[in-house]
């Protein structure tokens, strides 16, 4: 059966907290430890009053799994991602995550046909404001789609 | 702290920058503090059998450094969108470049808006590209 049947499938909201620790151990590990990412005196007299994350600190959420799929995308071939923010991330914040496969399509490739899967994941205050939007597009070969097809 | 304000414009190039050459502990570290395990990250077997000439580095990776020319302006407005389509492996010991130009400015409510095109280089291929909008504040938009 094609991935297709899982578009429109959701996964059940997790919560997850921006955790001091977690960002400063991230900034690190990509060469950028900026002290409004790192340091807490200079953030609380900055604009942002408080520490905030790096761009691409939301990919190390939880977001769920899709039933029957998992954490859609992951382990499979990273072709493209983006995220969109309403506003900073603040460290301290508690987060509503989940994730959606928004769609899957496939094109011929050279040893067969490669599978793309679409999923956003969507991080929410909890009294429901939005706060990012990521799009991830996975890629598959098909040696990985048989295993998830069978 | 850096209190640079940024003062671009159109069709100005992002002063390009080469970073160290990747190393294995970097991406030891990117997958204990991403909680991405996938082995072929960092086990030289797995990526083996992954058809691969060895360890690669995780595309987040690569996508966070691409974000590393705005670090010093976020006094005065952050990254509010990221778009990166990733086209090629970068192996350890690869000294990865990135840069980028202004390709648009747009006023909008909170500021104004900068769109970067951007792209990351191992010297041999283009491994990623894409775009930063980088949302200035009102306050420091000039």
């Amino acid at each position: 059966m094609s991935l297709e049947r899982f578009i429109g499938h959701r996964s059940e909201p997790v919560t997850n907290v921006v955790e001091k620790g977690a960002v400063k151990k991230f900034a690190e590990a990509i060469g950028d430890p900026n002290p409004l990412y790192v340091d807490e005196e200079a953030a609380k007299a900055s604009r942002y009053g408080a520490l905030i994350s790096p761009p691409t600190f939301p990919r190390t959420f939880e977001y769920g799994e899709v039933e029957g799929l998992g954490p859609p995308g992951q382990g499979y071939i990273h072709g493209e991602h983006r995220i969109r923010y309403e506003r900073p991330l603040f460290v301290g914040e508690e987060l509503s995550c989940y994730a959606e496969v928004t769609d899957y399509y496939e094109k011929e490739g050279r040893e067969g046909p490669l599978g793309f899967l679409i999923s956003e994941r969507v991080g929410e205050s909890l009294e429901g404001e939005r706060i990012f939007t990521m799009l991830d597009t996975a890629v598959l070969t098909p040696a990985m789609r048989e295993s998830l097809e069978s | 702290m850096s209190v640079a304000k940024p003062a671009w414009n159109v069709g100005d190039e992002l002063e390009s920058r080469t970073l160290p050459p990747v190393t294995r502990l970097q991406l030891i570290k990117y997958a204990g503090a991403s909680g991405d395990y996938n082995p072929i990250h960092t086990v030289d077997e797995a990526a083996e059998e992954a058809g691969l000439d060895g360890v690669i580095a995780h595309g987040m990776l690569t996508a966070a450094t691409m974000g590393l020319p705005f670090s010093p302006y976020l006094e005065h407005g952050y990254v509010r969108g990221l778009e990166v389509r990733f086209s090629g492996m970068v192996y350890v010991g690869d000294e990865v470049t990135i840069g980028g130009r202004v390709s648009e400015r747009e006023e909008s409510g909170e500021g104004c808006v900068y769109t970067f095109e951007v792209y990351a280089n191992n010297g041999e291929n283009t491994v990623a590209s894409g775009t930063v909008d980088f949302l200035v504040f009102e306050d420091s938009c000039s």
